[in-house]
């Protein structure tokens, strides 16, 4: 068996994958992510003309062409940078690609005859939240701008923090949202439904289920008190605002909003527009007459 | 004993007497394709009471398991269950004996498709099959299009309209296409999967 790396490599330029959700339909998460880690002094490079992972349909219905397409991904990142993935979806399609590339012969074989490319068992391929777990122990606090003192928040993860047993010994995230966020002085809520699968496709097929699922985290979150929920998925994102048949939704916040916010990125009110929620009542109410500086 | 607190919408006995095997051996295949093994499955139930989607199964995703240690595949790969699982991967970060049960799954499910077996759930395969679609054209997946084809192919005009002119309106929806440019490894790719 490979030998887990614990230690990140510490580096201030990663190559960068986004997803097809990043890239079109939730873009605001795309531009604030890029935007704090800017801030904090780490450079994304998007890695050139990369395709989709294969997303949650391929898996189902080719376990090859799964591989193969999360492998043309690797086959484009630089040697010797490590690859950043913002998505939980992708980045499981593209570490499971690689560790059975790595494991079996005729794929590495099937690599290099697609790819034109030997295979590198030895890329470094790490979740947005590794790159934050760093960020959070050393030097984030002092770089807060904008506190988001008052803010009650419920941290959603969905089902990332659940692995495959291929990748059951890899570091797990829990808590990590909660004491980031509690570094700005917002107050996040112990709450049952974080991580409840938001339903991803079956939103699509099968409606109905989905929404009693989205409302039950919806009202999980305000009997416990919550503001507003944050996810660190896009998906998650775009199904617990789509799905939500209450009268009064709770506002669904990107991570990433919150973490570029805070650390002094002026422009949330060009990201909260493409909330189908609107957050901008509660940012009123909450942060912004705390601050003179036009948010 | 686990307390059943979903809908008992699951068969808690499952009638073996009408059932033939028709494919044996498929423990042994799904070992093959996916490196699972299922007979590792102790049927603690784990996977069952942590699965967010049992409302929507036939049979608990153990049960399932269990259809194919008696080798009663055929009835395992006309459940609804098969199609149902997302692969949230909630059960198999809970299981045991550390059985990649999402994994398991994906081979069922190309086994229906494979021996041509009636798909329970149609509608989730279409849905599969326009994503592939979309990967096929742009290299990305192209939300609007995959929309508008789900609803031409199923036929249901007009449920979600309003959500998806809400998402019109505030951008979620792209017009134009992202796209990869230099096809030529893809279409290598795609080129065995057609």
């Amino acid at each position: 068996m490979k030998n887990i790396d614990m230690t990140m490599t510490t580096t201030s330029k990663y190559s960068y994958f986004p997803g097809c959700s990043l890239a079109t339909t939730a873009k605001e998460n795309n531009a604030s992510l890029i935007g704090f880690f800017k801030r904090m002094g780490i450079e994304l490079d998007e890695l050139p003309d990369w395709n989709c992972c294969g997303s949650s349909s391929i898996h189902c219905i080719d376990t090859n062409l799964s591989i193969m397409l999360a492998a043309r991904n690797l086959a484009l990142a630089p040697a010797g940078m490590p690859l950043l993935v913002a998505c939980p979806n992708c980045l499981l399609r593209l570490k499971t690609a690689q560790l059975k590339i790595a494991e079996d012969k005729e794929l590495r074989a099937q690599y290099e005859q697609n790819l034109g490319r030997p295979f590198d068992p030895d890329l470094k391929i790490y979740h947005v939240f590794d790159l934050l777990d760093q960020i959070g122990r050393n030097g984030f606090a002092n770089r807060i701008i904008k506190r988001l003192d008052g803010l009650r928040v419920a941290a959603y993860y969905g089902c990332m923090l659940s692995r495959p047993p291929a990748l059951r010994h890899e570091k797990r995230h829990n808590l990590l949202m909660e004491n980031i966020l509690e570094q700005t002085g917002a107050q996040s809520v112990q709450w049952s439904n974080a991580s409840r699968c938001c339903g991803t496709f079956l939103s699509v097929v099968h409606p109905e289920l989905v929404t009693t699922m989205v409302n039950d985290i919806h009202l999980a979150a305000s009997a416990a008190g919550a503001d507003c929920i944050v996810t660190a998925c896009a998906m998650c994102h775009l199904n617990l605002e789509v799905r939500c048949a209450l009268p009064s939704p709770v506002p669904i916040l990107h991570f990433s909003e919150l973490l570029a916010l805070s650390v002094g990125d002026p422009k949330p009110d060009k990201w909260f527009s493409r909330h189908l929620i609107d957050p901008l009542p509660l940012f009123r109410s909450k942060i912004m007459k705390k601050d003179t500086r036009k948010v | 004993m686990i307390p059943n607190t979903k809908p008992n919408t699951y068969r808690e006995v499952i009638d073996c007497a009408d059932i033939k095997p028709t494919i044996p051996g498929a423990a042994e295949a799904i070992l093959k394709h996916s490196g699972v093994n299922i007979n590792l499955c102790l049927h603690c139930r784990c996977c069952a009471g942590g699965c967010p989607f049992t409302a929507a199964m036939d049979y608990l995703p153990n049960q399932v398991i269990r259809l194919i240690q008696f080798d009663l595949i055929e009835e395992a790969l006309q459940s609804k269950t098969i199609w149902t699982c997302v692969a949230c991967n909630t059960c198999s970060a809970q299981c045991p004996m550390a059985i990649d049960i999402p994994a398991a799954m994906d081979t069922l499910r190309q086994l229906a498709i494979q021996h041509n077996i009636p798909i329970a759930e149609p509608n989730i395969l279409a849905f599969h099959q326009l994503i592939k679609g979309s990967i096929e054209r742009y290299g990305r997946t192209h939300k609007a299009e995959i929309m508008l084809r789900y609803k031409l192919k199923t036929r249901d005009y007009f449920s979600d309209m309003l959500t998806g002119l809400r998402m019109f309106v505030n951008h979620k929806l792209e017009v134009i296409p992202s796209r990869v440019n230099d096809r030529t490894a893809l279409n290598n790719i795609l080129s065995a999967h057609r």
